[in-house]
């Protein structure tokens, strides 16, 4: 029977339309952020700092603009490859609308330091929450409407939607067991190194399943489409997809090599990572040979520029994922800019490029009219390319010089660059570039903003397109092919069950060793939990984002023990909800900054840091030798700490605060020694206490005979 | 120092199985879907990457029989 309905263009118009915004706005701090790194005065207030606008800028890029980019060529390709209109109206505009007020509580939070310090997962617990039900509403309207579809197969775009939906739901919540102690604050329920496997377990997959699946589905829908021909092999698409979603799961361990992960932990996200290869490059070339026979068009068509780049973006920064993986290459890489080039390759040349020839080639099709200028879209492209060229190559050039300046030494043994500063500063011109790489690329977003618009005026939102197709016929239970894959390929719940199974596997077997085997983590006698007024301090590195320039991690090279101190251990780092091992040197490493320098030393450098380190670019943090610290939080969080099983007394929460004041007491009076007046009520005296203990407790270990001789 | 990292899941019992089954596991599943790959209808495979085609016009199409 021919049935006659309507797809719903409205709601794909409006998630194109908030793409474009957000991704502006995500953008614009990118801009801001690379500026702060080469003009330390850009960082004009607390909530404007680079620790707290750096969070912004990925959350915004990944979720807001990427996020509504997914959402808007979903609902576009699923209405029509199923043949039927949205589930409901209703839950699009719940999910819309959910989504939007999540991204808006997230540019204000996260300014604000409401943090919970785990990268691209810092929301806090309450937008958590509304992150899962608005993503469950996305999953009940985009299964409700597999369910009335029109289409008996499941083409493989449809594939990846579904294994991005069920992954993410999982990385999500699994990521994000947290214990709250206020609406605005909450403590990572894992610690130390298990922490550090499930956030980059979740990181890793994060750009796996959000980043790269969904917007693969989107390739093998719009790029047949802009192309008008078939995918060059929907054979090679079915390895592509099983292959990548089987593999990928595995992979989050080579974000953490060299660390105090354990080996086999590493090794596995090794080798997994190597065999990642195949299939991208499987799908990759999938896409480039769908457009065989059609490489005139991609002269004339921006739309198929776009798409050709993009994917060639994503050829090039899927075979260096792996080669970064790989631990001689990673050794050099880990920590340096290098890994900001390589994401962006992927950020903004294929997640950018995929979502710039989707809304060139959406909005005329949404508006019924032509392209205001093909020429402004052309001149976007240019335009985006040399952005991204000048982008990454000044930051390729950057990670590689600074990695091998900290390796450098002299014939007698010494560190030639023994001063962090020197090696950053060897950069800055890279910084510069970076920074009108990412300028360029803006200026292109502005043109399409520009041409968008104007093609908007010209024409006329097809809000409802009016479409027909024959109804689905009931089939009966014993299917007449009968083959196990078809069975899959036409019921969308067994797909949704057998993905998660496959991305489950890798996760358990990666995870659930680490939580069980106590010998994974070989506890250390010396090491205790942190005292209240260092809790504090931790929090208030953790608001401030330290983490996202310093690193807590040294790792066994003769260069970073020379420069830092001892490599660190597993068992240092059992009391520490959340992990802070950070993923970028900006700053060196402060692992075991404990005890190498004055309370008053840090007083003056947090004050302004060009007073202890001239050059220096980090920002100063005033605010904290003003702010006085909110101690009736104290007791609440000895508690969760103790509900999380760190050993505290059973009556040591009632009086972590008698605790607090005497340890602040010792630091001001410390200061004063130095000829500093500090009342002991600060935040700068927290910050001092915590950076003042780092590292410090397997050094205690040493003196274990003295620790026994004065009980 | 390798002692430090290494037979960290050697406490496990009967932990030698596990390396085995997840390979089965990959091993099959993938013999499987190269096997059905290899098997399915030529017909099969064309309707399927027409499908992002076939949305242009709103016109009555053919339904798929098998």
């Amino acid at each position: 029977m021919l049935e006659r309905f309507q797809y719903d263009n409205r709601i794909v118009k409006n998630f194109l339309f908030i793409t474009i915004l957000w991704g502006t706005v995500g953008m614009l701090v990118g801009l801001i952020i690379a500026l702060q790194l080469v003009l330390p005065d850009l960082n004009l207030a607390s909530w404007f700092s680079f620790g707290r606008l750096r969070p912004l800028h990925t959350n915004a890029v990944i979720f807001a603009f990427v996020g509504n980019g997914i959402f808007a060529g979903v609902y576009y390709s699923l209405q029509r490859l199923l043949k039927a209109r949205m589930f409901s109206d209703v839950l699009s505009n719940i999910h819309f609308w959910g989504w939007q007020l999540i991204i808006v509580s997230a540019a204000i939070t996260l300014p604000l330091g409401m943090t919970t310090g785990k990268e691209y997962a810092e929301l806090e617990w309450p937008i958590d929450i509304a992150i899962t039900l608005i993503w469950v509403v996305f999953g009940i309207n985009m299964f409700g409407t597999i369910l009335k579809r029109r289409e008996r197969h499941l083409y493989v775009a449809i594939w990846f939607y579904i294994a991005t939906w069920v992954t993410v739901a999982m990385l999500h919540i699994v990521n994000s067991v947290e214990l709250p102690i206020s609406f605005t604050k909450s403590y990572s329920w894992y610690a130390g190194v298990q922490d550090a496997l499930v956030q980059w377990w979740y990181g890793h997959n994060a750009v796996a399943f959000f980043l790269t699946t969904p917007y693969l589905g989107l390739m093998y829908y719009f790029l047949p489409k802009a192309a008008n021909r078939p995918v060059y092999s929907y054979k090679l698409s079915i390895i592509h997809f099983w292959a990548l979603i089987f593999i990928y799961i595995w992979a989050g361990p080579h974000h953490l090599l060299y660390s105090a992960l354990p080996e086999w932990a590493q090794s596995l996200g090794v080798v997994f990572s190597i065999m990642l290869i195949a299939p991208s490059w499987g799908g990759m070339l999938n896409g480039l040979l769908t457009l065989r026979g059609a490489w005139d068009r991609v002269r004339e068509d921006p739309v198929l520029k776009f798409f050709v780049v993009a994917v060639t973006c994503y050829g090039m920064v899927t075979l260096e994922g792996p080669l970064l993986s790989l631990k001689s290459l990673n050794a050099i890489a880990h920590f340096t800019d290098w890994i900001i080039a390589h994401v962006h390759i992927g950020g903004i040349g294929w997640n950018g490029f995929m979502t710039f020839g989707m809304v060139y080639w959406l909005v005329p099709r949404m508006y019924g009219t032509k392209l205001h200028s093909m020429n402004l879209a052309n001149v976007h492209f240019w335009l985006g390319t040399l952005g991204i060229v000048f982008y990454a190559v000044p930051l390729y050039f950057a990670g590689f010089t600074q990695s091998l300046m900290w390796k450098q030494f002299t014939p007698d043994g010494y560190l030639v660059y023994k001063n962090f500063l020197d090696t950053l500063l060897e950069i800055r011109m890279a910084y510069w570039l970076r920074a009108l790489g990412g300028t360029i690329y803006l200026v292109g977003v502005f043109i399409m903003i520009y041409n968008v618009w104007r093609t908007v005026a010209a024409g006329k939102l097809v809000a409802n397109e009016d479409a027909e197709a024959m109804a689905l016929e009931k089939v009966g239970v014993v299917n007449e092919s009968g083959h196990w894959h078809r069975w899959i390929e036409r019921r969308p719940i067994q797909m949704l069950v057998f993905s998660l199974v496959v991305v489950g596997i890798g996760g358990l077997f990666e995870l659930v060793p680490t939580f069980l085997v106590k010998s994974n983590i070989p506890t250390i006698a010396s090491v205790k939990p942190y005292t209240p007024l260092e809790l504090q301090g931790r929090d208030i590195y953790i608001r401030e984002g330290c983490y996202t320039c310093h690193s807590q991690m040294i790792r066994p090279f003769r260069s970073e023990t020379v420069r830092y101190g001892e490599y660190a251990k597993a068992g240092e780092f059992v009391y520490d909800h959340p992990f802070q091992w950070g993923s970028k040197r900006t700053g060196p490493d402060l692992l075991r900054q404990g005890g190498r320098n004055p309370d008053s030393w840090h007083y003056y450098h947090m004050f302004d840091p060009t007073s202890t380190s001239p050059g220096s670019l980090m920002p100063g943090y005033p605010h904290l030798h003003n702010d006085v610290l909110d101690i009736s939080t104290t007791q609440k969080k000895i508690e969760a700490m103790r509900t999380m099983g760190v050993p505290y007394a059973e009556d040591f929460p009632a009086r972590a605060n008698d605790d607090l004041h005497a340890q602040a007491r010792r630091i001001s009076e410390n200061l004063k020694k130095d000829g500093i007046t500090a009342p002991d009520d600060r935040e700068i005296i927290a910050v001092i206490a915590y950076l003042q203990r780092l590292g410090t407790d397997i050094k205690a270990k040493t003196n274990t005979t003295a620790a026994i001789a004065q009980p | 120092m390798l002692k430090f990292i290494k037979h960290h899941v050697d406490t496990i019992v009967g932990i030698e199985v596990y390396p085995m089954l997840s390979f089965m596991v990959f091993f099959l599943f993938f013999m499987a879907m190269l096997l059905w790959l290899v098997k399915v209808s030529r017909n099969h495979v064309d309707h399927m990457s027409a499908l992002p085609l076939s949305d242009d016009a709103p016109q009555v199409r053919e339904h798929h029989a098998h």
